[in-house]
């Protein structure tokens, strides 16, 4: 453990290091890169919370793809509709959990399969997105930016955490309040044990099938926040398959992060630097390679992150089992 | 006063069968009532009504005076009735306290009291006198360990009266004495407890009464000091018990399975098995006694393949069987009754049918080339549940539904039904009820008397003093000593088997 710590440690300082080398070279440019690698991360970072709390309780969802897209379809066209941010949100967050509380209808009550489950969530999405898009479209207004007062001013640290859209703030926050509320709260206590021995905690009088509901549907919720961040704070626009294979990207950084909100978010954010840095290569032309290359980046990092981490990693042990009390 | 659990004349009746027939008992405060039964003899059910799990169709059920509603099992532990399951209810990767407090957790302000959840462990430890460490991770303690944090999930809530289920069945020896002091601890302190288990020693050891069930119906209720071993077998299973077993004399040929110098090691890679040699002959039943954990797994183990050996040779009619893989080593003629059934000796979502062909579903008749036989599965099934008494409803129902007494009959009428000249028999009996042990022990004297050599390992000393020819006690990874069975003395094989050897 404490071996693990000074490891982890070790590497916090070396990347320390590094953007302090690169911020001494050219300030402007290191905090923009930072900047837009929160950006980048940050969905990746949600999506992997709605795997996190999905899985903690045992319930494997591969339909955060599928719940995101939707939710991004219905913030952006709600929004654009009736004019108003706020009420896009609101729809997204609504879709969202619905997409989840149809994830746990399927795999808590119906007890089916949870990948075809998930499956269904994101074929259904897909469908329905490309189906009802329509072009010309536009939202509004831009999801304002908050610039925090006097923490903005901060050489480095101001203009990288503190000038963002809302979304994004709550993003940061929500991820160290789940970060707590599962390993410091009743309610963690017995998300960690429905996911890992649903029968003890059943004995224990905990019902695991309105913990897994209440869950799977509250993750819904976060993978709609997570749509309406890409479609109304991050681009400001929607298109068939905006997520782009974000959802699937997210699982990978639940496991690289060993299902612990913190290492995800860290993974996440490893993850955007990679793609920001790549955009600014790009930008300076430092290096040219097509943009095709740029886009499979996530791809491919996802298969080498799988590669190198999963085989060490131990999931929730009762992750994709449907829970059926003993026969009495 | 009433008594603390009053069970009258409660029914229930399942598809084809009564389960429980016109059933009544009462349990008293500080008192130990065993429940004696032969698997499928209504013991679960009827405890399982208590505990409101299910509903029996006639009958009462008072816990203090007070008839309980039939199956509301939050309203029975609301009145002070624990139980402990027989498989332990337990996250494995959490620490003892949060799994203890699961379910009713301190709390301060909207966050988990860890603190607190400690500190009421260890108040509860202590009162009891179940030592515990709160912060242990419940993956790394030992079954009995566990059993006794399981124990305290069920003190914590305040009960009066607790079931518990079989709970010796996974249990080593000295872990068994261990519990039986918990036993009478707890009812020293005034809590009422019903005991299922089919260990006659364990009863005899702790009850203050014996219930005995035997087709649903109450046949007995007795005391240890008015009954005997004997006696309470007959009671349970209809008719007398041979608990010791009747064998002829062993008629002793060849060599055919030679252990030299064998030296195995452990899953941490420790010395588990130190220099063992060891011959066992066709025709006689060599039993390897010793407390577990003394390297036998890993014998066993080394000898059937399954563990690679450090050094050291085991010959098989004498053939050495270096390297070779399971499937070789059976081939080369060892049959094996493994020690864990659910893990090595069958594929429990599997049928019977394919059970009984696990390691020959590929060879003649089977088998035509790469084509299953299915007809001769069949036939084999068919012949082989008569033959040994496999009490299923169809030979294609999984093996995981049977009870571990016919689980463990497939097994051994899988491994006996072939050609072998070795038996190597790891726990053949355990947990499991006694008209299947004395079966199973008919088994292996019959197979000894048809020329095999039988490699008997044991945790049970009677089991092993009553079958065996030989005995080879085991301690520290060295056999210390082999002994003539008729006429061995318990107390110094005890004595050997505690390494006190001089």
């Amino acid at each position: 453990m404490s071996q693990l710590k000074s490891k982890r440690n070790y590497l916090l300082i070396a990347v320390a290091a590094v953007f302090a080398y690169f911020y001494h070279k050219d300030g402007a440019v290191t905090t923009s890169v930072v900047s837009t690698a929160i950006s980048f991360g940050l969905p990746l970072a949600l999506a992997a919370m709605v795997g996190i709390m999905c899985e903690r309780t045992g319930i494997v969802n591969i339909g955060i793809e599928g719940t995101m897209l939707i939710s991004a379809f219905a913030a952006f066209f709600v929004a654009s509709t009736v004019k108003s941010i706020i009420i896009g949100l609101i729809a997204a967050i609504v879709v969202g959990m619905l997409a989840g509380f149809l994830l746990a209808l399927m795999a808590v009550s119906w007890r089916m399969d949870q990948i075809i489950a998930g499956t269904i969530i994101n074929i259904l999405a897909t469908g329905l997105t490309s189906f009802l898009f329509k072009q010309g479209h536009t939202l509004p207004s831009a999801m304002p930016e908050i610039d925090i007062p006097v923490l903005q001013n901060i050489p480095f640290f101001g203009p990288v955490l503190f000038m963002h859209g809302p979304i994004t703030y709550f993003g940061l926050i929500f991820i160290v309040f789940l970060w707590v509320a599962l390993f410091h709260t009743v309610w963690g206590l017995r998300t960690r044990a429905v996911g890992e021995h649903p029968g003890s905690a059943d004995t224990a009088g905990v019902s695991v099938l309105r913990l897994r509901y209440l869950n799977v549907t509250l993750a819904g919720a976060v993978g709609g926040i997570a749509g309406a961040f890409l479609s109304l704070e991050l681009v400001g626009s929607f298109e068939r398959g905006f997520t782009a294979g974000k959802g699937f990207t997210a699982l990978a950084l639940m496991i690289f992060g060993r299902w612990n909100p913190l290492g995800a978010l860290a993974a996440a954010m490893f993850f955007g630097i990679a793609q920001a840095v790549t955009n600014q290569l790009m930008i300076d032309q430092v290096v040219n390679i097509p943009q095709q290359f740029v886009n499979m980046l996530p791809y491919v990092m996802t298969i080498l992150v799988l590669a190198f981490a999963a085989g060490k990693v131990r999931p929730p042990a009762a992750e994709g089992q449907p829970y059926e009390k003993e026969q009495a | 006063m009433a008594p603390l659990l009053e069970v009258i004349g409660v029914s229930k009746q399942y598809p084809g069968v009564l389960a429980n027939d016109d059933i009544s008992l009462t349990v008293d405060s500080g008192e130990v009532v065993a429940l004696l039964g032969e698997n499928g003899a209504g013991k679960s059910t009827l405890v399982k009504a208590v505990f409101g799990l299910l509903r029996p169709d006639a009958g009462e059920i008072r816990i203090k005076g007070e008839p309980i509603v039939f199956g509301d099992t939050n309203a029975v532990i609301g009145r002070g009735v624990g139980m402990v399951h027989q498989h332990f209810q337990l996250v494995p990767v959490m620490s003892v306290a949060e799994n203890i407090v699961l379910g009713d957790e301190p709390r301060r302000g909207g966050l988990l009291n860890m603190k607190k959840a400690r500190a009421e462990v260890r108040a509860l430890s202590e009162r009891y006198g179940l030592a515990v460490d709160p912060a242990a991770m419940v993956e790394d303690l030992p079954v009995g360990m566990q059993q006794r944090i399981e124990i305290l999930k069920a003190l914590r809530k305040e009960v009066d009266l607790l079931i518990l289920d079989e709970p010796t069945a996974v249990l080593t020896p000295q872990e068994i004495d261990e519990f039986l002091n918990v036993v009478r601890v707890l009812a020293s302190q005034g809590v009422g407890i019903v005991l299922i288990t089919h260990k006659l020693r364990e009863v005899m050891a702790v009850a203050d009464r014996v219930v005995v069930l035997r087709g649903g119906k109450v046949v007995g209720i007795t005391t240890p000091k008015e009954s005997n071993e004997e006696g309470l077998a007959q009671l349970m299973v209809g008719r007398s018990v041979v608990l010791r077993v009747n064998k002829g004399d062993a008629h002793p040929g060849k060599p055919v399975l030679t252990i030299k110098g064998l030296e195995v090691r452990d899953d941490r890679k420790l010395k588990a098995v130190d220099g063992v040699n060891l011959e066992v002959l066709s025709g006689e039943i060599v039993g390897v006694a010793g407390v577990e954990g003394n390297g036998q797994r890993e014998l066993v183990e080394a000898i059937c393949g399954m563990r690679p050996r450090a050094a050291g040779e085991v010959l098989v009619g004498g053939v050495p069987t270096e390297n070779m893989h399971p499937h070789a080593v059976h081939l080369s003629g060892i049959s094996h009754i493994p020690e864990d059934r659910e893990k090595h000796g069958l594929v429990s979502s599997y049928s019977i049918a394919d059970n009984l062909v696990l390691n020959q579903f590929d060879q003649e008749p089977f088998a035509r080339g790469w084509i299953r036989n299915a007809g001769e599965i069949t036939k084999n099934a068919h012949v082989l549940v008569k033959q040994f008494d496999i009490r299923t409803p169809s030979i294609k129902a999984t093996a995981g539904t049977l009870s571990g007494g016919n689980m463990q009959k497939v097994i051994v009428a899988r491994e006996l039904s072939q050609d072998f000249h070795v038996l190597v028999a790891a726990q053949p009996t355990r947990g499991i009820d006694v008209g299947s042990i004395e079966f199973i022990h008919k088994q292996l004297i019959a197979a000894r008397d048809r020329g095999a050599g039988v490699l008997l390992v044991s945790a049970e000393l009677d089991e092993i003093l009553s079958l065996s020819d030989r005995v080879a006690v085991m301690s520290g990874g060295k056999i210390v000593a082999v002994l003539d069975a008729t006429g061995a003395d318990r107390a110094y094989i005890g004595r050997l088997m505690a390494g006190l050897h001089d």
